[in-house]
């Protein structure tokens, strides 16, 4: 299991457009992978969990990945999220 | 998506006035609900779930590639979002297990969806307002999937809406909640459709082939309609919604003026007094005739009874019906015309033996027809006279051209007369019998029929058409249908004196009579009766209350 704390930088957090890349990224990866925020879990391939967990600018998340490909799933991931512009 | 657009659509003008509503776009749901949802076991559920998954990507996809073409790569995203969904491991998942527990298909889409919907609506945010809004586009996409198109709920629908859908069945339309209704803007629909007709008697704005409005229409737009022109504003500009607000007002305040004159006589500004009826064809017509209070029914027609239908209508059943009209005008006086088939009111049974007519509008129709099926002609006639004693009922022969045509409806008539005397049935013994006077021959002739008969109504529209030889359906010449045409004008006048002379009244049921423009015309040629359009009642009574009935002299 591989874990990565980030803090959202981009404007809208993680809603829309940024919400449907994160997730349609994650979904391509064999691990299973969840964000964690403040206590609570959403699998990140769902869009729907992922939505509901409300992640605006500034909230601070950790990824969690486990499976085979569990230590490229976070540096992918954190990439996009760090990368989110919109 | 928390902004709303702003639009300009365009359509066609088919029920006049202007509205403004909140849009309620009609999808057609389905209801799972409603019938009995089997379980067939976790292996065929879960089949007919991933297959149901499968169309649904399927749809949106190609909805998705049209946004893009025709849309924006930011309508296009709305797509996009749905076929995740469709792609959502936890959504399916939640399916997956409640259809292991036991659930049918439809049960468990509609579980989840419902979930996961009421999640997004949980966090009070008004994004996730509109993503619970696609959850649940989706889910009713599956659910429709699942069961087969079902008729959408047109009753339990938002107060003062515009009702936006592609196109409203004749069953829809006698379904839907018109009270609620402010406007509704259809994309396809015929100026002759059936929710036309109804939105017309209702006085309700409808514009009709508005491309495209359920997709770029979304629920709760606010909508102006313009049902004058046919103009759609989507989430109007601030100067365009005051601008319209004043139109309204406008027009709301005519419609009080006009409310004023509701109980007033109908009599020309000097004093000439004019009978204002009205012209039905359906119990609800009759409604909005009595809401305007009507003076009388100046044409009732009896199709209807005679429609969408495998054989002729019983005498009991026709009997109910009349009866009923004649109860709800409380001795009002109410002309029902028999049956008026042919030209491009075709009943099939009518016609099986009949085959193709070259010309149809020349051929068997109305009393030919009834004259030629006397068992069809006296089971109208036998109704009516039953129906008699309930009210003023008068009986209107269509489509006269000869002398003896009249004399030949006399005749069956009486001997219907005959059978219920025999059969101690009571009726009106003194039952007025009119004519139309529809055809050039029935005008030229007036003198004499006006012997035989207790009234003339002219039938205005056959009486143009045919004595100007226009087809006014063929816009190639269309332009040739003058109302105002001197031979027109000649022939109304004369049969009006033919009648006076002979000391019977003379209506006008045709559509001129219905036209404020026109009115002033048919008054000043001497017409006693004006039978109108229901829902133009006071708009006609307020023409009259005007007009000075010898004002000019009509040139002719």
């Amino acid at each position: 299991m591989v874990e990565a704390k980030i803090t959202l930088k981009n404007p809208t957090g993680l809603h829309a457009r940024p919400a449907s890349i994160f997730v349609s990224e994650a979904g391509k990866l064999k691990s299973d992978i969840f964000i964690v925020k403040e206590g609570k879990e959403a699998n990140a391939k769902s869009i729907l969990q992922v939505l509901a967990m409300g992640i605006k600018q500034g909230d601070e998340i950790i990824l969690r990945a486990s499976g085979e490909d569990e230590e490229e799933a976070i540096k992918r991931l954190t990439e996009l999220l760090e990368n989110l512009a919109e | 998506m928390g902004v709303r657009d702003i639009m300009l659509m365009k359509g066609i003008p088919a029920s006049e006035g202007i509205e403004l509503g909140k849009a309620y776009v009609l999808q057609e749901e389905a209801d799972t609900d409603s019938g009995f949802q089997e379980y067939n076991g976790k292996h065929y559920e879960l089949e007919r779930f991933f297959k149901a998954i499968d169309e649904a990507k399927k749809q949106i996809r190609e909805l998705k590639k049209k946004a893009q073409e025709e849309l924006s790569e930011k309508d296009a995203m709305i797509f996009e979002a749905h076929l995740l969904i469709l792609d959502d491991p936890e959504f399916l998942k939640m399916v997956e297990r409640k259809i292991d527990e036991g659930k049918n298909v439809s049960v468990a889409v509609k579980e989840s969806i419902r979930f996961f919907e009421e999640m997004l609506l949980g966090l009070n945010d008004e994004y996730m307002k509109e993503r619970a809004v696609d959850v649940k586009d989706v889910g009713i996409r599956l659910i429709r999937i699942l069961s087969g198109k079902s008729e959408p709920d047109l009753w339990n629908i938002p107060e003062d809406c515009v009702l936006v859908a592609k196109d409203l069945t004749p069953s829809q339309t006698a379904k839907m909640r018109k009270e609620r209704i402010k406007a509704i803007v259809l994309e396809k629909g015929g100026k002759t459709s059936h929710a036309v007709i109804i939105a017309r008697s209702f006085g309700i704005p409808l514009i009709l082939g508005v491309k495209e409005a359920t997709r770029m229409i979304k629920n709760g737009d606010l909508l102006i309609v313009d049902g004058n022109i046919g103009l759609v504003h989507v989430n109007p500009e601030k100067s365009v919604l005051e601008n319209y607000r004043e139109r309204i007002i406008d027009q709301y305040k005519e419609r009080m003026e006009l409310r004023d004159i509701l109980h007033l006589e109908t009599r020309t500004s000097d004093g000439r007094r004019i009978k204002l009826f009205a012209n039905i064809g359906n119990l609800e017509e009759l409604d909005i005739a009595l809401k305007n209070n009507a003076e009388g029914i100046g044409l009732m027609r009896t199709e209807i009874l005679f429609m969408n239908r495998e054989k002729p209508p019983s005498e009991e059943e026709q009997f109910k019906f009349y009866r009923t009209v004649l109860e709800r005008m409380r001795g009002k006086p109410v002309i029902i015309r028999t049956l008026d088939v042919g030209g491009d009111k075709i009943i099939p049974y009518l016609y099986a033996e009949i085959g193709k007519e070259e010309n149809p509008f020349l051929g068997y129709r109305s009393i030919r027809l009834c004259l030629n099926r006397k068992d069809i002609f006296k089971t109208q006639l036998r109704a009516l006279l039953r129906a008699s004693i309930y009210g003023n009922l008068k009986i209107m022969f269509p489509m006269i051209s000869c002398e003896e045509e009249v004399l030949k409806a006399k005749t069956i008539l009486e001997e219907c007369k005959e059978e219920l005397r025999k059969e101690g049935i009571s009726f009106d013994r003194n039952v007025k019998v009119g004519i139309m006077v529809e055809t050039p021959a029935a005008a030229l002739i007036s003198d004499i029929l006006a012997k035989e008969v207790d009234f003339f109504s002219i039938g205005t529209n056959d009486l143009i058409q045919y004595t100007l030889a226009v087809d006014r359906t063929n816009e190639s010449v269309s332009y040739l249908y003058n109302p105002s045409h001197p031979a027109i004008l000649r022939l109304i006048k004369m049969t009006i004196e033919n009648a006076h002379k002979n000391g019977i009244e003379v209506g006008v049921c045709g559509e001129v009579a219905s036209d404020e423009n026109f009115v002033p015309k048919l008054i000043k040629l001497g017409v006693d009766e004006l039978s109108v359009n229901p829902s133009k009642i006071l708009v006609i009574k307020k023409k009259v209350l005007q007009t000075k009935s010898n004002e000019d002299i009509i040139n002719m």
